[in-house]
Formats: C-alpha cells, sequence, structure tokens
C-alpha cells in the first residue's frame, strides 16, 4: 500500500494535525511501510468471523441516574490556556 | 540500617510492621539511593519528595496505631500517565507538561488510602506509544544494567527505576507489552493483569480496549501484593468485572507438580537471539524439575497476524483518545493565531512527538471511510482468531511460557529511526493484549549481560494460576535476587 | 395522495412533489447527565459549574451509561411501534471541534437501540403514517458564546455546562410531503415525549431541536434532485417557514432550468430565508467505530414487555377517549391532548366537576371545562407567558368557580372578571365575590327598582319593543346589567322586564 503526498494529506486533516512539507515525505514512506506489513491480513480467512471489541464479555454495565459532585469552576479551568468570564476561551468559531 | 532501598516490599512490611524501621527512614534511604543514581539511569519525570517524606509520617502514625497494610509506609513511583490530583501528570508529552489533573486515578486513590508513599512519577514514551521510551519529549532513560541502552518502554522509567532500587516497587501500564517488554530488559518482575481486572479510570488513555494497569516489582511476592491492592470493580470503569478479589499472595505455593506448561511453538520466532532462546530452554527444564507437564506442541496459530492487528487496532483507538488534546481545555496550546483551526492543527503538530503523530495519522487511515473493512473491521476479525488460539490452547494447558521478547535490551539511538524494527520487540507481547488475557515477565537469565525475560501467559482472571507458576520458577531459580551495579 | 407544489396547472410545466424527512434530538429529563453524575439541571446554573473531568473530556475519564436515559429511550421508541433489537452499542463518532470535549461524540452507529417504527398524523381530516427510522441515544455538546471586542476582533467562549447531556436523536423516513405535514409530525412527536415524560419539549429553549432534509422531485419520479438539509430553526413556526421557503426555492431553481445542489442550508429567522452554510472547509468523515469503553447493550423481550406495559396513555389514546367518553368536538380533544399538562388539567377538572354534580351532565360540564381552559386560560397563560402547571389557578379553584356559577351565585358575564383575578391573585372564586361584593343579585324586588328606572329612561327602546323589535329587550337588559354592575341575574331580569311591559 503506497501512499500518496494527497491521502498523507487528508489524513492529517481529518485527524487535524498540522503537517510540514517534510513530514508528509517522512510519513509518506513511513506509512507506507508499515501499511504494506499490514497486508499480511488480507491472506486472513475471516469469513463467518465476529469482529471483537472488548475481550471481556460484559453486557448492560448501567450507572444508576443519581447525581455526584461536580468541580468547582475554579478547577474546572486550573488547566485552562486561556479564559474569560468562567469560560474558556478559544479564536472565533464562526468563521 | 542500610541499603532499606533494596528490600522487596514484603521484606519492607516485616520490619515496618515489627516497627524496626520506620517509613520516614526506608523513605529517606530510598530517596538518597535515587538521587545518587537517577542522574545516570533518569528514570524519573518528577520527584514528590516533600509529599513523600509528608505521607512516610502519616504512614509511621498509622502503623503506630496498628493501622497498617502491607502497602503502607512503602515507597513506590507512578508511571506519569496515570493522574494525581495537584501533581503533573505529563505523559511524557509536551502536550501535557504543565497538566496537573485536578483527581486522582483509582488505582492512586487506592494506593493513598493504604498509605502508600509515591516517591515520584516516572518517565515513559509519549502517550505510552513506545518500546524504548526515547520517545519521552523530555528525556530518554537508560536500562541500569547497561547505560548505553534502553530500558524497554513505554513503561521504562518504572521498570529501571524498581530495577535500581530507585523505588521498592512501581506502577506502569501495558497495551502491547509496555510493563512485560521493559520488566524483562531491566530484570524485574512486570504483571499485565487480565482486561477488566484494574480500573482504567486515571489512567491516560492510549487505546482503551487493550491497556490495563499493573506492578512493577522486584519479585512475585511483591507483584501479588500491589495487586491485590490494586484489582477489583469499579464503577466508574463499565469494563471492569464484578469478581471478587481473592488474595492473590495465597496462590505462591511454590508446587507446580502437574502444572500443564505450554510452550506455544510460534513464539520461539526466528530472529530471536540465541542468548534469549537458550534462557528459554534453561526454564523449560527448570519447569520439568519442577513436576511441571510441559507441552511443546502447544500452538497459537495466528500469533503471526498479532503485529499488523495490533498495529490497526491500538493506533484507532488512539486516534479517537488523542483528539481531545486541542488546546482549548489544558495542556499546549498554540496561541498565534486568530483561525480556530489553525491554533487546533498547530497545536497538535507542535504538541506531538512523531511516533504519537505516526500512530494518530494510521489509526485515522484505517478508520477512514473505504478503509475501514480492510483495516480496522479485517483486525477485529483477526483479534477473535487470535484470542480463539488461546482458548484453544488453555484447554490443554494451564499456562503458557514464551520469551518477552525476542531480544535484549538494545542500544539506545539503534532503532530510533525504524518504526517497523521497533515495533517488532513487542511481537511477543502484544497478542497477550488482544486476547485480553493475563501476562507476567519475570527474569530468567542474562544475555550479552543483560536480562532475559519470561513471560507466563494465564487464562482470562487466571492470575493465581499465573502467578503461582511464576513464583515457583523464581524461587527456584537466583535471577530475581541479581542486582545491576550502575556505572 | 401527495401534496402538490401549488404549479400553474395550466401552463403545463412538471408538477414537483415535496420529501422530507425529519430529525429530531431532544434531551432527556434525567437527573444525572448522559455519561457521568453531574447534574442534569445545568441551563439555570453559571458557566461551567455543572462539570466534572468525565464531562469536560479530562485526560483518563470513562463514561458510564447512565439507566434511565437507556429506559426513556426504549420507551419513546415503544411509543413510536419500534422494534427493540437484542443488541445495540454505543460508537464514537470522530469530530474534532471546540464544543466537543472528547474530540468525539459518543453516539450509536449500525446497532442502535430501535429501529422501524412510525407515528400517525392526522392530515385535513386523514390519518397518515411518518415511518421513523431509529430512535438511538447520544449526548449533547458544550456551548460556544461569540464575542467581539470593541476593536472588531471575535472569540468564542465555551461552557461545558451542556456538554454530555443526554441527547436522544429520532429519525424519521423521508415520508413528508409538504411543511404542514412536517408541523404535524413535530407537535405530535413533542406530545408523545411529554406524554412519557421523557423531554420538555421545548424548542425555544434548545431542549428538543429539528434538523430537515428537503427535497423536490417531479411527481411520480423516484430519482431525487440533491437532498439539502435546513439547520438553525428554533420553533415549529421557523420549521414551517423554513421548509415553505425552501419548497419554493428549489422549484424556482429547477424551473429556470438549474440543478438543486446537494447542501447545508441555515435559517435566517429574522429575514424568512435560507443561507447556504458553505461546506465547511473540512470534509466530514466521521470514523465511527465501537466504544471501547462501553460495554453492548442487550435487551431481553422481557424487559422490552416490561416497559411497553408501563407505558403511560399517549395523546391519540386520550384523543379518542376525550371524543367517545366526554362528546368534546374532535378539534377541542385534539387542542386539549397536544399538550400533556393540559390534557391532565382537563381531566382532573372533569374529575372534580364530576364528585360535585350528577354523571349524567358530566359532557355538559366537560364542554363547559374545555371552552374555558382552551379560551380565557389559555389566553391568559399565553399573555403571562405562564405554564399551566404553574398557575394560581388549580383545578379546583376552576370547577369551585363554576359551581357559584350553577348556584346562581354568580354571574355569567362577571365570572371573566373573577377569573381574571383569580389568575393574578390565587385566590379562591368565592373570595373574589366575596370581598368585590360581586355576589349575583336575583332578589325580584330589588332587580324591580332598577328595571323601572331603565324602562323610565329608555322611552325610544320601549316604543320599539312594544312595536315588535325583539332587539330591544336585548338592550333593556344589558342596561340593567350595567346599572347593577354586571350583579343582576339575566334571567330573572328578562322576566320581570317581560311583566311589566306586558309582552309575550
Amino acid at each position: 500500500m503506497q501512499l500518496t503526498d494527497e491521502e498523507v494529506r487528508h489524513i492529517a486533516l481529518l485527524a487535524r494535525l498540522g503537517i510540514s512539507d517534510a513530514e508528509v515525505e517522512k510519513f509518506r514512506n513511513q506509512l507506507s511501510s508499515i501499511l504494506e506489513n499490514m497486508d499480511i491480513l488480507q491472506q486472513v480467512d475471516t469469513s463467518g468471523l465476529e469482529p471483537t471489541s472488548q475481550s471481556v464479555a460484559l453486557e448492560n454495565i448501567y450507572r444508576e441516574d443519581e447525581t455526584g459532585p461536580s468541580l468547582p469552576v475554579t478547577e474546572v479551568l486550573s488547566n485552562a490556556p486561556a479564559q474569560e468570564d468562567n469560560s474558556l476561551k478559544v479564536n472565533a468559531v464562526l468563521e | 540500617m542500610n541499603d532499606l532501598h533494596r528490600l522487596t516490599i514484603h521484606e519492607a512490611h516485616a520490619l515496618l510492621k515489627d516497627k524496626k524501621v520506620s517509613s520516614v527512614e526506608l523513605t529517606r534511604s530510598v530517596l538518597k539511593n535515587l538521587e545518587a543514581v537517577d542522574s545516570k539511569v533518569r528514570a524519573c519525570m518528577r520527584l514528590t519528595a516533600d509529599t513523600a517524606l509528608e505521607s512516610a509520617a502519616a504512614a509511621d502514625k498509622a502503623i503506630a496505631r496498628g493501622k497498617a497494610s502491607v502497602l503502607t509506609g512503602v515507597p513506590m513511583i507512578i508511571k506519569d500517565n496515570m493522574c494525581t490530583k495537584g501533581v503533573t501528570t505529563t505523559c511524557g508529552s509536551k502536550m501535557l507538561e504543565n497538566f496537573i489533573p485536578p483527581y486522582d486515578a483509582h488505582v492512586v486513590e487506592k494506593l493513598k488510602a493504604a498509605n502508600a508513599v509515591i516517591v515520584a512519577k516516572a518517565n515513559m514514551d509519549e502517550f505510552a506509544m513506545g518500546s524504548s521510551t526515547e520517545n519521552s519529549a523530555f528525556f530518554t532513560t537508560h536500562n541500569p544494567w547497561k547505560l548505553d541502552c534502553v530500558p524497554g518502554g513505554s513503561s521504562g522509567g518504572s521498570a529501571a527505576s524498581v530495577a535500581a532500587d530507585e523505588t521498592i516497587y512501581a506502577l506502569g501500564s501495558d497495551t502491547g507489552g509496555s510493563i512485560r517488554q521493559p520488566a524483562g530488559f531491566c530484570g524485574v518482575v512486570g504483571l499485565k493483569p487480565t482486561y477488566g481486572r484494574v480500573s482504567r479510570f486515571g489512567l491516560v488513555a492510549f487505546a482503551s480496549s487493550l491497556d490495563q494497569i499493573g506492578p512493577i516489582t522486584k519479585d512475585v511476592t511483591d507483584c501479588a501484593i500491589v495487586l491485590n491492592a490494586i484489582a477489583g470493580h469499579d464503577k466508574r470503569d463499565s469494563t471492569t468485572v464484578p469478581l471478587g478479589v481473592p488474595d492473590y499472595t495465597r496462590a505462591l505455593t511454590k508446587d507446580i507438580r502437574g502444572l500443564r506448561v505450554g510452550v506455544p511453538r510460534e513464539y520461539l520466532v526466528e530472529g530471536m537471539q540465541p542468548g534469549v532462546r537458550k534462557a528459554i530452554e534453561a526454564a523449560i527444564i527448570q519447569f520439568e524439575k519442577l513436576g511441571a507437564k510441559v507441552d511443546r506442541k502447544v500452538s497459537l496459530p495466528n500469533t503471526r497476524y498479532g503485529l499488523a492487528a495490533y498495529y490497526i487496532l491500538a493506533p484507532s483507538e488512539a486516534s479517537a483518545n488523542l483528539a481531545r488534546y486541542d488546546g482549548v481545555k489544558y495542556g499546549y496550546s498554540y496561541r498565534d493565531t486568530t483561525s480556530m483551526w489553525e491554533a487546533m492543527e498547530k497545536t497538535r503538530q507542535f504538541g506531538f512527538g512523531a511516533e504519537v503523530k505516526r500512530r494518530i495519522m494510521l489509526g485515522t487511515y484505517a478508520l477512514s471511510a473505504g478503509y475501514y473493512d480492510a483495516y480496522y473491521l479485517k483486525a477485529q476479525k483477526v483479534r477473535t482468531l487470535i484470542r480463539q488460539d488461546f482458548d484453544k490452547a488453555f484447554d490443554s494447558c494451564d499456562v503458557l511460557v514464551t520469551p518477552t521478547s525476542p531480544t535484549v535490551a538494545f542500544k539506545i539511538g539503534e532503532k530510533a529511526d525504524d518504526p517497523v524494527q521497533m515495533y517488532l520487540s513487542d511481537v511477543c507481547t502484544l497478542p497477550i493484549n488482544i486476547a485480553g488475557v493475563p501476562g507476567v515477565s519475570i527474569p530468567a537469565g542474562f544475555a550479552d549481560g543483560l536480562p532475559v525475560g519470561l513471560q507466563f501467559i494465564g487464562k482470562h482472571f487466571g492470575e493465581e494460576t499465573l502467578l503461582r507458576a511464576a513464583h515457583a520458577y523464581e524461587q527456584a531459580t537466583p535471577w530475581h535476587t541479581m542486582k545491576p551495579a550502575i556505572a | 395522495m401527495k401534496h402538490q407544489c401549488d404549479t400553474d396547472i395550466l401552463s403545463g410545466v412538471v408538477k414537483y412533489e415535496t420529501v422530507i424527512g425529519l430529525e429530531v434530538h431532544s434531551q432527556l429529563l434525567t437527573v444525572s447527565k448522559m455519561y457521568c453524575s453531574c447534574s442534569a439541571d445545568y441551563a439555570s446554573t453559571p458557566p461551567n459549574t455543572h462539570v466534572c473531568p468525565v464531562c469536560m473530556g479530562l485526560p483518563g475519564v470513562l463514561p458510564t451509561i447512565n439507566r434511565r436515559a437507556v429506559e426513556f429511550t426504549v420507551m419513546t421508541a415503544l411509543a413510536l411501534n419500534c422494534s427493540i433489537p437484542e443488541h445495540a452499542k454505543f460508537d464514537r463518532k470522530n469530530y474534532p471541534y471546540p464544543d466537543l470535549m472528547k474530540g468525539y461524540q459518543i453516539s450509536q452507529y449500525d446497532k442502535p437501540m430501535s429501529v422501524n417504527g412510525y407515528l400517525v398524523i392526522d392530515i385535513e381530516g386523514r390519518k397518515k403514517k411518518v415511518g421513523i427510522t431509529r430512535v438511538h441515544l447520544e449526548e449533547d455538546v458544550a456551548k460556544l458564546l461569540h464575542r467581539t471586542t470593541p476593536e472588531g476582533e471575535s472569540y468564542s467562549l465555551v461552557d461545558i455546562n451542556r456538554a454530555g447531556m443526554p441527547l436522544m436523536e429520532i429519525v424519521s423516513e423521508p415520508d413528508m410531503n409538504s411543511p404542514e405535514e412536517a408541523r404535524l409530525y413535530l407537535v405530535k412527536l413533542r406530545s408523545i415525549l411529554q406524554y412519557l415524560g421523557v423531554s420538555t419539549g421545548n424548542m425555544e429553549e434548545g431542549s428538543f431541536r429539528c434538523d430537515a432534509n428537503i427535497s423536490i422531485r417531479p411527481e411520480g419520479s423516484k430519482e431525487f434532485l440533491g437532498k439539502v438539509e435546513v439547520k438553525n430553526m428554533n420553533s415549529f413556526r421557523a420549521v414551517y417557514r423554513a421548509l415553505e421557503f425552501e419548497e419554493k426555492r428549489q422549484r424556482e431553481v429547477l424551473d429556470t432550468g438549474g440543478r438543486i445542489t446537494q447542501e447545508t442550508r441555515g435559517w435566517v429567522d429574522e429575514k424568512g430565508i435560507t443561507v447556504s452554510q458553505r461546506s465547511k472547509e473540512y470534509a466530514h468523515d466521521y470514523r465511527y467505530f465501537p466504544e471501547p469503553d462501553l460495554p453492548p447493550l442487550a435487551f431481553s423481550r422481557e424487559m422490552v414487555e416490561q416497559v411497553r406495559a408501563a407505558l403511560p396513555e399517549l395523546p391519540e389514546a386520550k384523543y379518542d377517549r376525550f371524543v367517545s367518553g366526554y362528546s368534546l368536538t374532535p378539534y377541542d380533544a385534539g387542542l386539549l391532548t397536544d399538550s400533556r399538562p393540559l390534557a391532565n388539567y382537563f381531566e382532573e377538572c372533569v374529575g372534580l366537576a364530576g364528585k360535585s354534580g350528577g354523571e349524567k351532565d358530566i359532557a355538559k360540564k366537560a364542554k363547559t371545562i374545555s371552552n374555558w381552559l382552551l379560551g380565557d386560560f389559555t389566553r391568559l397563560l399565553n399573555s403571562s407567558n405562564t405554564r399551566i402547571e404553574a398557575s394560581n389557578i388549580k383545578p379546583w379553584h376552576l370547577v369551585e368557580m363554576f359551581d357559584l356559577v350553577d348556584r346562581g351565585t354568580l354571574s355569567g358575564p362577571l365570572a371573566k372578571t373573577v377569573f381574571e383575578e383569580m389568575f393574578s391573585s390565587g385566590k379562591t372564586a368565592s373570595a373574589v365575590v366575596a370581598e368585590r361584593g360581586l355576589v349575583q343579585i336575583s332578589d325580584s324586588g330589588e332587580l324591580a327598582i332598577i328595571v323601572d328606572k331603565v324602562i323610565a329612561d329608555n322611552d325610544k327602546a320601549i316604543a320599539d319593543y312594544r312595536a315588535g323589535k325583539e332587539a330591544s329587550l336585548t338592550f333593556l337588559i344589558g342596561q340593567v346589567m350595567k346599572a347593577s354592575r354586571g350583579k343582576a341575574n339575566p334571567a330573572v331580569v328578562r322576566k320581570i322586564i317581560v311583566d311589566k311591559l306586558g309582552g309575550n
């Protein structure tokens, strides 16, 4: 599986990863080489098999609908890179 | 008393309980040794010496009141991906360099409740992605046996700190071998419990369906002691099982007569270092001497697909788990722009290191439209096969034994630029995470002056048998008593 | 029968039919949030006060499933005639955005909690089934507040309180063929959610939200000519207007030889138009995959049947009962049952009135109660922006007032005045009547004095009456009522006048 530069840029875009031209080049080569090693999976006959997404067979694990403590607002914002009026502050979301 | 830092938990506890030693003395000894050797080993991300001595004093009071559990007053180190309230939890990443959690991880709560003494947070590969700690954004940890070698990873700081007696024990986390591989490289004991045995609440997620917290200790008895303390159901982690926790130390009877020990042939891989093979062969003979029935024909035929399946599943989950690091709520935040999207992208570009970005890209790709079925879904189905392999093997075996890693610790820098080679060092450990079964690595000799790790694999929630086998082997061999001369 | 756009039949141009599907998101009335135990009562609290490590997506946290939210979703699904599969699971929907704390939303993808239902609407006297594709459970996002500095620099503030609120998504089939059908669907759906007690259904406050897919196609054709998604509609009226606008806009585009672009458009209420929301600079690829932190759900048939058996009476059943049991007109029964609180209020009143009187005139009483509820009471509630449950007037207040009218203590015309006073003060009718001296005068002697004065003052009306103008009688009665400040018993007054003037 050989990736193109465009594919690498598209993946970076989906992942919201900024990427330099040099990184495009580097990741293209590395990811292509990793993906080549993944091709071995295509040899496996998995017909009729259910996928496994969790290794412990639990079901119906619920929390009762009861309230518990929230954090003080100072702790909610204690790691905030920027804040104003007890809220997180970010660049304008409407473009 | 000299060399208190060399004690195991059970030895330290005996002295504390009988008031032959105080926790403050023990902690001072540990801190003194830590300060002496860590400039070379570099296992610690952050020292918590001040609070450690306060905890030690509190532990001494508890002991005086007769309220001591086995971990009370015993110094320990926590991998820096478990949240510690009020103490930076960096995950080895620039992204979280200044992140101070407002809450404790479940395991940290449990340790604090037991009056454990936390002396440091341990270095690690960034977001637990790596096998050498070279991916730490801050510095590389050195193997106490040979300082120019890696300690393994991602819990390299935890394993090296135990091997170097910078602590009595440590906690690590294991997604594909991150406890067992560094434990093997550093000549200590490292257990990855069954998935669902220990709460992940407060463990910074890498791959949620594979991550598990476990102990790194100086012997198997200590491993059972720590597992006793951290295992159990937690209602905040819906994937923990609501099963009772047995006293694992009671399983350590040394009697493994009749125990069916399987040596799956697929694990004696090509490219395995001769010294590692020799150690495994010697271990097999040892098992037979102890009265176990060794089966060398047992097969886990889908092992060869483990690596590929793992490097699809783990990065896929990681790509979602690491999406929250966007510079909005906490952590590194790129601010030199007025564009929301640019801020987010640059935050992630500059906040994450190369391996993390590589895996986010890989996972994003495997889940993306048009590739999901060929990669992610396929890997999930292969996961089913790998699980079935283990189920089948455990029909005829009680435990499986394999090398922990095909090689001993490699040189720092040796594999740093070759991700595929680096990934291969987890080839023996990651199928265990895929299946969700427990695995423990214990010291089994040396090759080229570096420790060889022997991996024991148990059934789901079969930690008792697993630890009994490991303990019997350990007690019949001298390896766990050997200490590195750090120079 | 499909609704048709009103194209000019004579001109011979293509006739189009409209196809609408709706996607409704409703917050659930749970006590705690969907995946953590923060209080769900987020709207009335200061920013970022109902936030914990879990709902703010701190590193290391894990979600847990709110049992009641699941039950509410199953209830809703059953009320919407959906089938509940044996197994369901949660999935991660990946789309980084500053209002989404984890960078993914825990939602449901290929194994939702329910599928294949329907809801029946009444359109111009006939019943129509609208298919429900699925009902599933997910979580709400944080609120963004946009600000601009005096220098013109704009930025956004993030309030996490709303993040993690349980959000139920109800997706319809594209079965509606007019904006009116869409409106009726929403009204019906909301009333079902209110009856179930799972949602406030408040669209203005954003606890009940609706996006629409609308396309038009040549009548009889199966092809779709570019589906448009319409967002930002904050009221039922806005949904109706936006769809009406969009229907017309798309027809005009096609009639002038254009093509409908598949896109998302936002409704701008002030201008009454939809505008294209530029396909964001990023393509969407949600990369759904099973949520590893939450074990799957299994619904035993016993559990499903238990929930079904415990469902409250739904609007349709209540409507039927109101028409057949109380002889209400279908129109009145429809208005009363559209809102569960109003229907409950009505039934409480009828119950109380039935106790005080006989069962035989229950239909008459029901009619009176219905008239008051849909008339003066609704008017006062609307003008004071009060919910009926929060009103000063409780059912027993209203029934007591009717009792005073029945017993002749309070005149019909004065009841209105008394009611307004009751509404604002919360006093009983008898208290208002006593305080303000509004007891009806039925005493013939007392009334005869007023009648005499009115007769003396209205020569022309008397003459007209005697000349056979019946309307004059009504005028004279009115004069007596006025002179008595509304307190005279009109029936007694009529009799006295007729007697005195020697009429029929």
